[in-house]
């Protein structure tokens, strides 16, 4: 058993929620831990969700190129001759990539070796429409598919979340479920805690379930976890509040949430925090790199917030989006929709570097596009088999290599 | 079966070879005489009585006002179900809004000045909201009969999946929305070779744009696996050999009509289902019509969204069996078929009372029924209905609205909820929206507080609400300020409480209510609210 977790589970935070709701605290019932303890890619016994997985979703379409920099690329200079950015305006990761010059609030992590930069991440016959290619990822499912499940929902449901936590995801920024959608999931949407709390009084919990009638069956459900998760919240907006400053904006203040979450000891396996706005078609290099300042702020807060309530060992960031954006800049001082496209991956436990491939600008396909070297659902892999211990076969509908990004 | 090699757009050639006298009957008559052994004649004799009736229109038409119920509850089965298929007109009862009609062709669109396209965009969402807010009217204000039709274009906008997030144009979208309305209850060969050729499925599938050299599978994989076949019942070859068929399929692109290409087309010998030739699309689309997994699979779509959700019952695969044969020996008829499904013996069974979800349409426009609530413009409740999670002429993807269970969340709940609370909050309701904006003042007089009541927007309405700005933001509240609850006309209907939970739920409240004699007992439009807010409130 991890000792972190163990002393986390007894500490003092969890005394607000027992007390407020009478109910066990997470991680305490103790049939329910690992039956070994270990390292995090030899999992064994039930799933690891004392460690927390937390989602970024960039909304609308990153533009990777610009985000990791292939500045070295003379080819990168000719597609942007306008957008690209030089040298000197970048901060050096590697000879041939840097990070645009407003995430500078990553460089600690960088050094730290607790940011992982994985490049080219895509899938194959990729889709070009926001709605569809947001499926595919959010229901990992390949690009000639239609799943309509979540395929975090499919995990929870293959391995479901201890009862006593107050949900399995929440959704911070955003008002759909994403990779939460589905009949197995208990999900909940916080765009606004306090709005939630007040709705919550007009869940019914305790109905009887009627067998014979799943959808009743199933309604109840739904009144009895919202009503579980109020119950958690209500404990957590009376925890004594974070030392750590939290950035101002949609963004800033979705970690905020996040974190006071964390700290309350209320109970969640993963959250899923958006930031929106990426899709750039015109005037992209003032919008991305106001985007891009928040999305590192956010980062660096969030890792101080979790921090502060001894969680970031336990944590695992990841960021995705539908897609990245083309190479080739358009007439608008913008970028249209692309495909593959770098994605950060950070935490604790994560051995930080540059993974996957530099992008091939000189494989672009029929529609000038990149090419891509990792397939997302390695990145699922890695969070399914490595950090919570769930086999990801079933889940993901194949076998995907996981990428050896936990240290 | 012969197949006829020239390019007609022949209308009903797959009748010719399955035709039946069914169709030339009248519907009563039709119903009464071929009335199948299976279906209990006596039941269908009886009187529907108030929970019939309730039944019956909450499944075909998004429930029935009052006045309503009390037409069909002394109605017999069958005299009930002949109202409703006696031949409704399909035209809507206000036209569309023009501007969601007007076409705008690409070329037009790319000589736009910049800042002109830009406040084009900006129309776009208002007009969207507008052509929302239309259909939603049409829904709430249709008679019993109408309703129905209203339900059936809801449920071919679910099964023959476009979406105006692809489709990018308003008009091929109401278009679309007017051929469902006039096939509503047609023939199901007639709308499926239809919508083959229908400018918003050219885009959304992306026939359009394909050509012989390098045909486009789009639709012509999901004609076979979500509109006619269903999985299992092809191969890759058919889906790969039946674009080449659909080739030519296209539009012009400065009106935005449909147009026959032959350039594009492949004249070569392709193979579909076993079968030879040089097909065109509608060839191929009657090679489909004559699979009998066709029928098949349109009953068990039906039988999900009219009397239960899928699963293992072997009678309920029977019956979805027997259905089947109706739409195929009617040769597609949908209102034999519907017919036979409303006289069926599972439609009408108990223990399939209260076995679906609402969908939001169903919980926004049925709530406005049932409860006899004025609302002059429905353009917030387009927005409620997004919010909820099911934004009309947008559904999430090809295979549309998965529906059942999945409409409910502890998010969607929560909003249907409060969506109820709001609007049965009592007289008072509508108080703090107009204050909102303040009758008088202007939008734009009141940006100290904007910030607030933007928040509030985003609350009631969703995101998008929150996003409405201008004129339109005005309008959008005071929209809402003009709906009105009137609880006495339901209230004198249903004087005690028992009766009116047979008038808005279909199984009995999870919470029962105290009975009648308590002091705390609700009364009134807190009785009304109480059994919105149960459980079994979502329950159709």
């Amino acid at each position: 058993m991890d000792r972190r977790s163990f002393l986390f589970g007894l500490g003092a935070a969890s005394l607000t929620v027992l007390s407020a709701t009478s109910r066990a605290a997470p991680q305490m019932d103790s049939s329910r831990m690992p039956a070994s303890g270990g390292a995090p890619d030899m999992p064994r016994g039930s799933p690891h969700y004392e460690r927390l997985l937390v989602l970024v979703e960039l909304k609308g379409g990153n533009d990777g190129l610009n985000m990791v920099v292939p500045y070295a690329d003379p080819r990168y200079a000719a597609l942007r001759p306008r957008l690209g950015l030089k040298r000197e305006q970048v901060l050096p990761l590697s000879e041939a990539a840097g990070l645009h010059n407003a995430l500078e609030p990553l460089l600690p992590l960088w050094r730290d070796r607790q940011l992982a930069v994985v490049q080219g991440v895509g899938y194959p016959d990729p889709d070009l429409s926001h709605f569809r290619s947001i499926d595919i990822w959010e229901t990992a499912s390949g690009a000639h598919e239609t799943r309509s499940d979540g395929w975090l929902a499919r995990a929870f449901a293959k391995a479901p979340v201890p009862a006593a936590f107050a949900a399995d995801g929440v959704v911070l920024g955003a008002a759909d479920m994403g990779p939460f959608e589905g009949p197995g999931s208990r999900a909940i949407a916080l765009a606004n805690a306090d709005q939630f709390l007040r709705q919550a009084r007009l869940a019914q919990p305790g109905g009887e379930a009627a067998r014979a009638n799943p959808a009743l069956a199933h309604l109840l459900k739904v009144e009895q976890d919202v009503s579980t998760a109020a119950n958690h919240l209500a404990g957590a907006a009376s925890a004594s509040p974070l030392k750590t400053a939290f950035p101002g904006g949609p963004f800033g203040q979705a970690v905020k949430t996040a974190c006071q979450l964390v700290a309350s000891n209320a109970g969640v396996a993963c959250l899923r925090i958006t930031l929106n706005g990426f899709d750039t078609h015109q005037n992209q290099a003032g919008a991305q790199a106001g985007l891009l300042r928040q999305l590192g702020e956010g980062l660096a807060a969030l890792r101080a917030g979790l921090a502060e309530s001894g969680r970031w060992n336990d944590t695992l960031v990841m960021t995705y989006a539908e897609f990245g954006r083309r190479p080739k800049e358009n007439q608008s001082g913008g970028t249209d929709h692309g495909t593959a496209a770098p994605h950060f991956v950070l935490g604790g436990r994560v051995a930080g570097g540059l993974y996957g491939a530099e992008p091939a600008l000189d494989r672009l396909d029929g529609n000038g596009n990149l090419p891509f070297a990792v397939d997302f659902r390695q990145l699922y892999a890695t969070a399914l088999d490595n950090w919570w211990g769930i086999p990801s076969r079933d889940i993901l509908g194949g076998r995907f290599a996981s990428l050896p990004l936990l240290a | 079966m012969p197949i006829d090699h020239g390019f007609s757009p022949g209308r009903r050639r797959w009748l010719n070879r399955t035709g039946t006298g069914l169709l030339a009957l009248p519907l009563g008559a039709s119903l009464g005489l071929a009335a199948p052994a299976w279906a209990a004649r006596r039941e269908n004799d009886a009187v529907l009585g108030e929970a019939g009736a309730r039944h019956l229109l909450a499944r075909t038409g998004f429930g029935g006002r009052p006045a309503d119920l009390a037409a069909y509850a002394g109605l017999t089965r069958v005299a009930a179900v002949d109202r409703l298929l006696a031949r409704p007109p399909t035209a809507p009862l206000h036209a569309p809004p023009a501007d969601a009609l007007e076409y705008v062709s690409p070329q037009r669109l790319k000589e736009m000045r910049e800042e002109d396209r830009k406040a084009f965009q900006q129309e776009r969402f208002r007009v969207g909201a507008e052509m929302r807010a239309w259909w939603l009217q049409e829904m709430i204000e249709a008679d019993p009969s109408r309703a129905l039709v209203e339900r059936m274009t809801l449920f071919w906008h679910n099964h023959f999946v476009s979406s105006d997030q692809k489709v990018h144009a308003h008009s091929f979208m109401v278009r679309q929305n007017l051929l469902f309305r006039e096939n509503a209850l047609g023939n199901f060969g007639d709308l499926l070779h239809a919508v083959g050729k229908d400018p918003a499925m050219l885009v959304y599938l992306d026939g359009a744009q394909s050509r012989r050299e390098s045909p486009n599978e789009n639709f012509a994989r999901e004609v076979m696996e979500l509109f006619t076949l269903g999985r299992g019942h092809y191969q890759e070859g058919d889906i790969r050999e039946a674009a080449r068929a659909f080739t030519g399929w296209s539009i012009e692109p400065q009106t935005g009509e449909f147009r026959w290409r032959p350039f594009f087309h492949d004249t070569g010998v392709k193979t579909v289902l076993g079968r030879s030739g040089n097909f065109d699309g509608d060839q191929v689309l009657d090679i489909l019509l004559a699979q009998p997994a066709c029928a098949e699979f349109i009953a068990a779509k039906l039988w999900q969204d009219f009397v239960a959700p899928p699963g293992d019952d072997p009678a309920q695969a029977r019956a979805i069996q027997r259905l089947a044969a109706v739409l195929r020996d009617s040769g597609y008829d949908l209102r034999a078929t519907l017919g036979a499904l409303l006289l069926s013996e599972a439609f009408w069974a108990p223990q399939n009372r209260g076995r679906l979800v609402k969908s939001p349409v169903d919980l926004v426009a049925g709530t406005v029924r049932t409860l006899d609530v004025t609302v002059p413009d429905a353009l917030p409740l387009a927005f409620i209905v997004r919010n909820l999670g099911q934004d009309l002429f947008a559904p999430p993807n090809v295979r549309g609205w998965p529906g059942g269970e999945a409409w409910i969340n502890s998010t969607s709940l929560l909003a249907r909820k409060a969506f109820l609370e709001r609007l049965l909050r009592g007289e008072d309701f509508v108080e703090p929206m107009r204050h909102f904006d303040g009758q008088q003042a202007r939008y734009d007089d009141a940006t100290p507080v904007m910030k607030r009541r933007t928040a509030q927007l985003r609350e009631a309405f969703g995101q998008v609400g929150g996003r409405m700005d201008g004129d339109a933001r005005f309008r959008l509240v005071a929209a809402w300020s003009a709906v009105r609850v009137d609880s006495s006309r339901l209230l004198d209907r249903f004087p005690d409480h028992r009766g009116l939970e047979a008038a808005l739920l279909a199984v009995p409240p999870v919470n029962p209510l105290a009975a009648g004699g308590m002091n705390d007992a609700p009364t009134g439009l807190a009785l009304i609210r109480a059994l919105a807010l149960d459980p079994a409130y979502q329950l159709l």
